[in-house]
C-alpha cells in the first residue's frame, strides 16, 4: 500500500548491540541484525527466547538497557509508519467499525476519511458485514482480525505481529494468514513471531532464531527450515525440546 | 406492637395519598444527593483517572489517602463544612450556612473520594489490558484516560450509584450544615431522626420505607444496566 506520494521509508531498521535486562536478568544481549523493506522476517526460537520482548523493542514499546534502535532518517520511534498486532487482541468497547476508526483518529486522519478507511480494512479481512457489531462480543479469530484490520488501516510501512495466531484454531488461523499475504502484497514489511513452523515455512522470507535472549542464526526461510546451521536452530527444528 | 401495626398503616397512608410534606422533603433529597454526586462525578472521575494513569511521587499516599477517605464520618465532613461556611469561617460571606447549597457542598465531599477512589481501581485494572494497545497506537495520556473512562463507563455508572447510595442515605453531615429547617433544608434522614424524636412515627417510618425502597430501585437499576451492558457489549 505504499502509494506513490507515500514519503521516503523508514526501513531500513538497524539494531546495534542491543540488550535488554529486567532488575537483572538479561531478556536480551548482544542482538545486531537489519530489517530491508520487501521480505517477510520472522523471528522464532522456544518460549523466553526474547521474542516478543524484540518486537517490542523494535516497535518503540520498550527502550533498550544497551544499544541502539535505529530507523533510517534517524527517527527514533516512527509511530505512524509502523504498527504492532498483539497475540491477544485488545478491543474497545464500541463497534468494530468504531476499533478500527479508533486507530485512524489517534494517527490524525479526519472523520470522513476515517470512516472511509476503516470500512476498506474490515472488507479486506472479511469483516465488513460485522462492522457495526460491538468488537468485544466476536469470536477470538474475529477479534484478532479486527485488530488486524486497525492496524492495516493505517497503512504502515512496516507491521509487527506478536504471535498473531498463538490461541486461534485453524479456519481462524487460515483466515489470518490471508489477509497477511495480501498485506505483503500490498508492500507492507511484516516483522512476525511464531511457534508454528508450518507457518514460517507458509509465510516467512527470512528467519531470525533467537535463543537464550542471542540472535543465534539469520537465514532465508527455505535454507533455516531444510538446513539449520546452528545445533540450537537444527534440534528446535527438528522439534526437540529446548530451553 | 398495635402502635407500630398502626404507625406502618399511617405510613402507607402518607405515601400513597403522596401528602404534600412528604414530597416537599423526598424532592429536596433528590435534588440534594443528585447534584451533590454530579459534582462529585465532575471532581471524582478525572481524579481516579490521574491517580490510575499516573506516575508521580506520593501516588500510593494518595491512594491510601482516597481509600481511606471513602469512610469519612459525615459528622465530621458536616463541622468542617459548618466551619468553612459559618460567618467567621473564610466562606462566611457567601451566607451559604443552613441552605440547600452547603449539604450539596457537604455531600459532594463525602462522595468524592468515593467516586474517585472505585473509579481508581476500576480504570487501574482496565489501564493493565489497554496500556500496550493504547501505547502502540500512539495515544497520549489524556485521550488514554478518556478512552478508558468510555470503555469502562457501565463500571462506572456503578461507581456513582454507589456515591448516591452513600450521598442520599446520610444524615450527620446535611443536618449540621442543613440545620434541618422545615421547608428549607429538611431531608429524608433528617426529617426521619426528627419525627422519631418527636414521636410522629408515621411520617418517620413512611420517610423510611420511601429511603429504603429508592436505594433499592438505584441499585437495582445499577445491576441492570451492568448485566445488560456486559452482554450487549462484552
Amino acid at each position: 500500500m505504499n502509494s506513490v506520494h507515500a514519503p521516503a521509508s523508514i526501513l531500513p531498521l538497524v539494531l546495534d548491540r542491543v540488550a535488554f535486562t529486567v532488575q537483572d536478568v538479561t531478556i536480551l544481549d548482544d542482538v545486531s541484525f537489519s530489517l530491508e523493506a520487501g521480505r517477510s522476517t520472522f523471528i522464532i526460537g522456544p518460549n523466553g527466547a526474547g521474542k516478543s520482548v524484540l518486537l517490542r523493542l523494535c516497535h518503540g514499546l520498550l527502550t533498550p538497557t544497551r544499544g541502539r534502535i535505529l530507523w533510517k532518517g534517524g527517527h527514533s520511534n516512527p509511530a505512524r509508519r509502523q504498527a504492532m498486532v498483539f497475540q491477544r487482541p485488545v478491543l474497545l468497547r464500541r463497534s468494530v467499525l468504531g476499533n478500527v476508526a479508533y486507530g485512524l483518529k489517534l494517527a490524525g486522519i479526519g472523520r470522513r476519511e476515517r470512516e472511509a478507511r476503516a470500512r476498506k480494512a474490515l472488507e479486506r479481512v472479511g469483516l465488513g458485514h460485522l462492522a457495526d457489531r460491538p468488537a468485544r462480543v466476536l469470536s477470538g479469530g474475529e477479534q484478532q482480525r479486527v485488530a488486524l484490520a486497525r492496524a492495516w488501516a493505517l497503512e504502515p510501512e512496516v507491521l509487527f505481529l506478536d504471535e498473531p495466531t498463538a490461541s486461534l484454531d485453524p479456519a481462524a488461523t487460515r483466515a489470518i494468514e490471508t489477509a497477511l499475504r495480501e498485506i505483503v502484497a500490498g508492500g507492507t514489511k511484516i516483522v512476525m513471531t511464531t511457534h508454528d513452523l508450518g507457518q514460517a515455512r507458509r509465510l516467512a522470507d527470512e528467519i531470525l532464531f533467537l535463543h537464550r535472549g542471542r540472535l543465534i542464526e539469520r537465514a532465508s526461510a527455505d535454507r533455516f527450515l531444510d538446513s539449520p546451521a546452528s545445533p540450537e536452530a537444527r534440534a528446535f527444528v527438528r522439534g526437540e525440546i529446548l530451553w | 406492637m398495635a402502635e407500630i401495626g398502626a404507625a406502618f398503616a399511617a405510613a402507607l397512608a402518607l405515601i400513597g395519598g403522596l401528602e404534600p410534606r412528604l414530597v416537599e422533603i423526598v424532592m429536596l433529597s433528590l435534588q440534594v444527593s443528585l447534584t451533590a454526586v454530579i459534582i462529585a462525578a465532575i471532581v471524582g472521575l478525572p481524579l481516579g483517572a490521574l491517580v490510575a494513569l499516573g506516575r508521580f511521587p506520593g501516588r500510593r499516599a494518595v491512594i491510601v489517602v482516597l481509600n481511606g477517605f471513602m469512610g469519612l464520618p459525615p459528622v465530621v465532613v458536616g463541622l468542617l463544612v459548618f466551619l468553612l461556611l459559618s460567618r467567621a469561617g473564610p466562606l462566611g460571606p457567601l451566607g451559604l450556612l443552613f441552605t440547600p447549597t452547603a449539604m450539596v457542598i457537604a455531600q459532594a465531599v463525602l462522595v468524592t473520594p468515593i467516586i474517585a477512589a472505585l473509579a481508581r481501581q476500576t480504570l487501574e485494572d482496565a489501564w493493565r489490558e489497554y496500556e500496550e494497545q493504547l501505547h502502540s497506537m500512539g495515544a497520549r495520556p489524556h485521550r488514554a484516560a478518556g478512552t478508558l473512562l468510555w470503555d469502562t463507563r457501565f463500571s462506572l455508572v456503578t461507581v456513582l450509584l454507589a456515591g448516591f447510595g452513600r450521598a442520599i442515605a446520610e444524615v450527620g453531615a446535611v443536618m449540621i450544615v442543613g440545620g434541618n429547617i422545615a421547608g428549607v433544608t429538611r431531608v429524608m434522614t433528617t426529617a426521619i431522626a426528627l419525627e422519631t424524636s418527636k414521636g410522629d412515627l408515621p411520617l418517620a417510618l413512611g420517610l423510611g420505607l420511601i429511603l429504603i425502597g429508592l436505594v433499592l430501585v438505584v441499585n437495582a437499576a445499577a445491576y441492570a444496566v451492568k448485566e445488560t451492558a456486559q452482554r450487549k457489549y462484552g
